[in-house]
């Protein structure tokens, strides 16, 4: 039976952990400013504290760096959510990503393509979201 | 209901899912949908949305687990991962197409395949039905795998079968997963030990590294096409982990066959719901 080195479990576990772990304290963080005080940090700033605002989409040409610099300077929970959510989304990207170089180590060709393939499929569906 | 409320319930209901879905061994995307649809009244999309967020959370931080334990043959969960990540861009990408009413219909009948695969007795812990055909596939691809299992004591080796059939059922897995904010597992599983002979705890593993990145595919589309609301995503995120990792100190402790039983008649109510909601 053909293994894995260990190395490549290793570092991939070891990723897939840490990914995990900075964006959950990103998201409590944000979760729990919000929970402090929900109007202010409710999307926009304004003071409205209203259920609905919170339930409403937002396109995500929302996000910039203005919004970004204004929302930290008043400890808006939405700055800490939104790079966290988009740090969970994207761990399993770098996961397979050092994947295909593991697989490119051990000069397995037909693996380097499967995997290249599944990376492809993961970016395409960050532009896929976008373009819709 | 002030948004403080709602975010206190939020929580609480998610860690409910993470806990109830550990101790049964399902993810949280079939707790997390009908608890926010049914019970606080989210929108379908909106709810799908933040469940495939917490299920990128939970498989992530399950799979690194058992890569260490070996248990993840990780060609197979690559090989597989084509199908379920093309199914997961599709389905999440035709989301938007679908009605309110048919996604209900869709998940309905998702949760109560759910609950009949629940009833049934748990396969055993090494047991592959024997006879398989060997499949010129596998061995091409180098699929055949072996882990050590700690309950036996010993090098568990195994030969992958009907890979074919493997991939169209997983383009199926991801393309519900990303229709449905779910994880899949429990339409994989059962193909992947029965039909393509892998022993149990090898299938669940396997299926919860892909569970990873099917769930990053179809929760990229849904977050840059700004359907994921943010103080919803996160505290489900949140809450769902957190149950999760109390479940998994929990699992010794409780029985787990009337969990099962609560949690079958859980389904089943929601199917109801749900199904309700589509038609009415």
């Amino acid at each position: 039976m053909k293994r894995e080195p260990i190395d490549l479990e290793k570092i991939i576990s070891g990723e897939l952990r840490w990914g995990v772990a900075l964006s959950l304290i990103l998201l409590g963080v944000g979760s729990a400013l919000f929970l402090l005080h929900p109007g202010g940090a409710s999307r926009g700033g304004g003071s409205v504290c209203d259920l609905s605002q919170v339930l409403q989409r937002c396109p995500m040409d929302h996000y910039t760096w203005s919004w970004f610099a204004n929302g930290l300077a008043q400890w808006h929970g939405d700055v800490f959510v939104i790079p966290g959510l988009a740090l969970l989304i994207a761990t399993p990207v770098l996961r397979v990503a050092v994947s295909i170089f593991a697989f490119a180590l051990e000069k397995d060709r037909i693996y380097v393509g499967i995997t290249t393939l599944v990376l492809a499929l993961l970016i395409l569906s960050f532009l896929l979201g976008k373009a819709a | 209901m002030t948004p403080f409320s709602f975010t206190l319930l939020v929580i609480g209901i998610s860690i409910f899912a993470g806990l109830l879905g550990s101790l049964v061994g399902v993810g949280g995307g079939v707790i997390v949908v009908p608890a926010l649809s049914l019970f606080l009244g989210v929108d379908i999309r909106a709810s799908i949305a933040a469940s495939i967020i917490a299920v990128v959370a939970t498989s992530n931080g399950a799979a690194s687990g058992y890569v260490r334990q070996r248990l993840t043959n990780l060609r197979l969960a690559m090989l597989l991962e084509t199908a379920t990540a093309a199914g997961a861009l599709c389905g999440a990408t035709l989301a938007v197409y679908i009605p309110g009413r048919g996604l209900y219909l869709l998940f309905s009948m998702v949760l109560a395949y759910t609950a009949w695969s629940m009833s049934r007795p748990k396969p055993q812990d090494s047991a592959v039905p024997s006879g398989l055909p060997t499949d010129s596939w596998a061995q091409r691809l180098k699929l055949d795998g072996s882990y050590f299992d700690k309950a036996l004591q010993k090098e568990v080796t195994y030969r992958v079968s009907r890979t074919k059939l493997g991939l169209v059922v997983s383009y199926a897995a991801g393309a519900l997963s990303g229709l449905l904010g779910i994880g899949g597992g429990v339409l994989k599983v059962p193909v992947m030990n029965l039909a393509m002979g892998i022993p149990i705890k090898a299938c669940t593993a396997t299926s919860n590294f892909m569970i990873g990145v099917t769930a990053a595919t179809g929760a990229a589309v849904y977050f840059t096409r700004g359907d994921v609301l943010p103080f919803v995503a996160a505290p489900v995120a949140v809450g769902v982990l957190l149950g999760a990792k109390i479940g998994s100190r929990l699992l010794g402790y409780i029985e787990s066959h009337w969990i099962r039983v609560a949690f079958v008649a859980v389904m089943v109510v929601s199917a109801i719901q749900m199904f309700w909601r589509a038609i009415a």
